[in-house]
Parts: structure tokens; C-alpha cells; sequence
């Protein structure tokens, strides 16, 4: 079983060295033949490993080192971004970024959890897993938000809500619950996109949207595939069964009813091309405001509550 | 988080909140002291020596809090579906028999409508013996249509929470009713409707994280497990042994989380004392409020 994207990404690994090396090389009609064919190769065994990713192949790349996190996404689609610290009450939670920004010719809230690139950056960002206060600074600016008839985007991208004591002992559950119940009710469009990793009600506390996107390889489920794996197979190496068990994949989602759209990835993954990312993001993104935009504010609360209240399956009878 | 709970077994640990039903004497669960059972039981199964309180079913806590034990249920046509054709060890289906036989219910949760203390109110109370008290579609619909029911009918509601969190064999459909019941909720609210919501052992995950931490008043039994990631994941988090008491109500009553902590046997007076406040104040002014602002406008 994979542990992580980069062992299966280790062919791509070995071709782009390849390349690489022999660019060294002065130009020469054989060099270049060379080149064509490796280039070649490379695109061939691209499509071939991430036409045929496996559900926990997905979950690995979803959490790959080198995917764009929400602040990368920001700088590039947004303007004039203003971030914006603090619950108010009890400290800053750097696993949560928020704040205003220009998107598309307009001002929007944006909220999304946020992960560390290297070591030092990992810890400050707790891994991208909030404590309460992450949520309520959360919910303390998309009320702002809500006060000045702004759009929400959210960017969902965590492993869950920090399970620390500290994070018991200050009402993490209520932070969440609180978040889901408000997000509920708010009279501006929301649009939540999952860009890696939606894990559990620490990644939907900031995901109650009138639109849910999920990148076409980021994941989202009610559990990890290693907890559930500890849970139900009483031994975490099942990560790979529980993955396909759970059906955490974006095309997963949309079958189920759960997510409205899969914003396409380059080929590689985000991590490959982030621009190419982030323009698929802002295309998707601009299209359902401008949708959105047409709707009065009792249907945005209306859409919204009708669409998680059919979310589920049930037999009658 | 989601939970599951291991199946019985004959040798029963402490700390394992069943009641023993065979024989007329039992040892309890936590002081060990040998004791009637029928003593137990005459005392809504609560130990007369130390006050543990034993795990109780969904149909005795109607019992005990509606007028004269007399409930009429609703929504119990509502059943589970495999729609992810979930297999681990088992098939979601096999379990779903196994649960339903086992419980004669159909998912884990039973909402009645009935009257506390003579106030008309809607019930949803968890099962726990049916596959932990997991919350899934049925759970999340039946909850929703409570709340609904609550808004239509204008009597509050009471919901008692006693699940390890959403139903992993749902996957992401489980974690979405975290969003469905508290938006249900949310309308509720508006609509000036009292939510009382008692949490009792155990209440965690996904269940703890919506709609069990949303009451207008959060009543808590003794000594009940609550809380959002169990307390073994925290333990490999924070690589220490949690203290004595942690994630427990008189815990979370002393970090803010809820309003009170009720012993079972004051459970009905405590909530009809409390409805009787909060619909004593709906019934004259917020309908007469309303009512004024739609003849402005
Ligand atoms: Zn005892």
C-alpha cells in the first residue's frame, strides 16, 4: 500500500530527470529527437498513472506536499486581498485564513483552512487543522461578510478539527455546530470548494454552500480512510478497502448528490501546473456567482436549506 | 468522527454502561457493589449506591418523560439504504438486519410527539443498541422532520443524543446530515420554537458537533461521555493520558458547554420547569411582535 503520492508518482520522477539531463546537453537534432520521445513518454505515463488512480491513490494526492493550499489559490484569483485575524475572543488561528478580496470585479469574504508548506510553516498551521477559535473567526467574518451583502467563498482543505484537549475544552463541537447552523441561514451566496482534503465535520463546518465544488482529485468523507480502516477492520493497513468503501472521490460525491461540480485538475494534478489550478477554479467560481448573483436573498437561504435537506438516502415504507 | 461500537461480548468491562438483565442481583458497573436489580431499575436505572446511571433504551426514556408513558411515534416507516454497497468485514446490509432484528427498530432514533409536564412537545430520542446510536440518513431525515414538525406545530423540541457520531457505512451522506439537522435547526430558531437538547452517555463525533451543542438550553446526565474526538484519539494526540473526568459533563458544565447537569430521576421535572418558561414567553410576546411588524410592512 502507497503511503504517499510520490511513490507512485516516482516514474515522473525518473523521466523528468531524464529530461533534464539531457537538456545539459548542446542542441544537437539526436538530442531533441531524444527529448520528443522522453516528453512523450512523460505525458504517456502521466495519463496513465492519474487516468487510473485508485480512491486512496486519490486520498495521497489530495494531501500531496506540493499542492496549491488556499493562499496560493487567493493570490492568484483575487485582488487586493485583506487578511483578517482573530475570534475576538480567545487568539488567532493560523489553521484558518480569512478575510476580504476583490474576486471578478467584486468584493467577496474568503475562509479556508490553511496548511504549512515546510516544517516550521506545518506546525504553525497546526497541519491545517483548526482549533474552535479557527471556526469562530470563521463565522466573525462571514457575519461581516453577511452585514455588507459580500459573497462567500469558502476553501475547504483539512485533515479535521484539531483533536487536542485544548480544542475539547473550548467547545470544538459547538464552534462547529454554531458554523453550520449560521452558514445555514445566511442571506449572501456561499460557494464552498473542497480543494484537498475534506475530512469530517471540521472540513463541512466551513462547507454549508449554495454550491459545493470538490477539485476533480481532492477527497471528502466522513472519516479518514486509516481511522476507518482502525475502526472497522480493527487495523489501519485496509486504508486502501476503506478508501473505495467510503467513496471519497469527487466523482463520488457528484453520484451521491453531495457536490455540484468537479473543478477539473491539469494533467498530473494541481501540484503539476497550480495556474492551470487556479484558472479552473476562478472559471467555475465567477460562472455560479454570476449565477447566483440573480438570485434574490430569500431564495440564496431557501436553495440552500433545500439542497442539504434532500442530501441523504432513505427507503419509506 | 464517526464510531462503532464492538459488538457484545458475554464478559462485560467496567465502565460499560449496560444493565445486566439476567438475575434478580447485580454487580454494578461502577462501585461494584452487589444490588437489586429491581432496585436499579425502580430507580430509572440508576445505581441507589453511587448514582451511575446505566444505559437506558430510547422506549424507557419516553416512558419515563411523557405524561402517563404515552407517545405517538412518527417517521418510523423511514429505513436505511446501502447506497454505497459499504462492505468492511461485513455488508452494511447484514448489519442493518442484524441491528433492526436485534432492536426492532428501523434506524436509531425514535421521534414521537407527546406531552411533558402537560406541554405539547416533539421528541427524537437516539438508540444506542442499534449500531451505536450512528447517525445516518435516517437519523439525519428523522431529526429534520422533527424540527420541521416542531416549527409547524409550534412545540418545542427535545432531542436525546446518545451516539458515537455519523455512520461510517454511509460515508459522506452521514457527515452531510451534520449540515441538514442544524440548518432544520436554524429554521426552528427563527421561527422562536424552543430546542431543549440532553446529551447523554455516550455523545460524540458528528452528533456532539451539530445538533446535540445547539440547544436553547444543553441538559447533560451525570457522568456522560461528550465530546468531539474520542478520547483515545486525543490521547495519541497529545501522546498523554487524558485526567480523570475529562469529556465529561460535569466537565463540559464547568468549560461552559452546557446549562446543567440533571440526574436521570430530575430529568422531567427539570424539563417541564424549563418549557414552561420558554413557551410561557413565546406564547405572548415574539407571535405578537410578529404580527405587528407584518402589519407595518
Ligand atoms: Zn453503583
Amino acid at each position: 500500500m502507497y503511503r504517499k503520492a510520490e511513490e507512485f508518482e516516482k516514474p515522473l520522477r525518473e523521466i523528468e530527470e531524464q529530461i533534464a539531463e539531457l537538456r545539459r546537453y548542446p542542441e544537437s537534432m539526436q538530442r531533441d529527437v531524444r527529448l520528443e520521445r522522453l516528453e512523450k513518454k512523460l505525458a504517456e505515463t502521466r495519463d496513465d498513472i492519474y487516468g487510473n488512480l485508485s480512491r486512496w491513490q486519490t486520498t495521497l494526492v489530495a494531501r500531496h506536499p506540493r499542492r496549491p493550499y488556499t493562499l496560493d489559490y487567493v493570490a492568484q484569483i483575487c485582488t487586493d486581498f485583506v487578511e483578517l485575524h482573530g475570534d475576538r475572543l480567545y487568539r488567532d488561528d493560523p489553521a484558518i485564513v480569512s478575510g476580504i478580496a476583490e474576486f471578478a470585479g467584486r468584493s467577496v469574504a474568503v475562509v479556508g483552512q490553511q496548511k504549512g508548506r515546510n516544517t516550521k510553516q506545518k506546525l504553525h498551521r497546526n497541519f491545517g487543522m483548526p482549533n474552535p477559535e479557527g471556526y469562530r473567526k470563521a463565522m466573525r467574518i462571514m457575519q461581516m461578510a453577511e452585514r455588507f451583502g459580500m459573497p462567500i467563498l469558502t476553501f475547504i482543505d483539512t485533515p479535521g478539527a484539531y483533536p487536542g484537549s485544548g480544542a475539547e475544552e473550548r467547545g470544538v463541537a459547538e464552534s462547529i455546530a454554531v458554523s453550520l447552523r449560521e452558514m445555514a441561514r445566511f442571506e449572501v451566496p456561499i460557494i464552498a470548494t473542497v480543494i484537498g482534503e475534506g475530512g469530517s465535520g471540521g472540513a463541512l463546518a466551513i462547507g454549508v454552500g449554495n454550491r459545493v465544488n470538490m477539485f476533480q482529485h481532492a477527497v471528502y468523507s466522513v472519516i479518514s480512510p486509516e481511522s476507518c480502516s482502525s475502526i472497522l477492520w480493527r487495523d489501519p493497513d485496509h486504508a486502501e478497502e476503506a478508501a473505495d468503501a467510503l467513496r471519497l472521490t469527487a466523482p463520488d460525491l457528484v453520484d451521491l448528490g453531495l457536490v455540484d461540480e468537479v473543478v477539473p485538475e491539469p494533467p498530473g494534478g494541481a501540484h503539476t501546473d497550480p495556474l492551470a489550478a487556479g484558472l479552473g477554479l476562478r472559471e467555475v467560481l465567477e460562472r455560479q456567482l454570476n449565477e447566483l448573483g440573480q438570485k434574490s436573498a430569500a431564495d440564496l437561504v431557501e436553495d440552500r436549506y433545500q439542497k442539504f435537506r434532500a442530501m441523504g438516502t432513505i427507503a419509506a415504507g | 468522527m464517526a464510531w462503532f461500537r464492538k459488538q457484545r461480548s458475554s464478559k462485560r468491562p467496567v465502565g460499560d454502561r449496560e444493565l445486566d438483565t439476567a438475575g434478580k442481583w447485580t454487580k454494578c458497573n461502577h462501585c461494584r457493589e452487589i444490588v437489586y436489580r429491581t432496585e436499579i431499575l425502580d430507580n430509572a436505572s440508576v445505581c441507589p449506591k453511587c448514582d451511575y446511571h446505566f444505559r437506558i433504551s430510547s422506549l424507557d426514556r419516553l416512558t419515563a418523560l411523557c405524561d402517563d408513558g404515552e407517545w405517538t411515534e412518527f417517521s418510523s416507516e423511514l429505513g436505511p439504504v446501502d447506497s454505497l454497497q459499504f462492505r468492511d468485514q461485513k455488508r452494511y446490509t447484514e448489519r442493518i438486519e442484524q441491528y433492526q432484528e436485534r432492536t426492532g427498530m428501523k434506524d436509531a432514533v425514535v421521534c414521537a410527539e407527546a406531552s411533558l409536564g402537560a406541554i405539547p412537545v416533539v421528541f427524537a430520542v437516539m438508540e444506542y443498541s442499534f449500531m451505536g446510536g450512528s447517525m445516518g440518513s435516517v437519523v439525519g431525515e428523522k431529526i429534520a422532520l422533527a424540527a420541521e414538525r416542531a416549527a409547524a406545530t409550534r412545540r418545542p423540541l427535545i432531542v436525546i443524543s446518545c451516539s458515537g457520531g455519523a455512520r461510517m457505512q454511509e460515508g459522506a451522506q452521514s457527515l452531510m446530515q451534520m449540515a441538514k439537522i442544524s440548518a432544520a435547526l436554524a429554521k426552528l430558531r427563527e421561527a422562536g420554537i424552543p430546542f431543549i437538547s440532553v446529551l447523554t452517555d455516550p455523545t460524540t463525533g458528528g452528533v456532539t458537533a451539530s445538533y446535540a451543542m445547539l440547544g436553547d438550553i444543553n441538559l447533560a446526565e451525570p457522568g456522560a461521555l461528550i465530546g468531539f474526538a474520542g478520547p483515545r484519539v486525543i490521547e495519541q494526540t497529545i501522546r498523554e493520558k487524558l485526567p480523570e473526568g475529562f469529556q465529561r459533563s460535569e466537565f463540559l458544565l464547568e468549560h461552559g458547554m452546557l446549562d446543567m447537569v440533571v440526574p436521570r430521576t430530575e430529568m422531567k421535572p427539570t424539563l417541564a420547569k424549563v418549557l414552561r418558561h420558554l413557551t410561557g414567553a413565546t406564547k405572548s410576546a415574539p407571535s405578537d411582535a410578529v404580527a405587528a411588524e407584518q402589519a407595518i410592512s
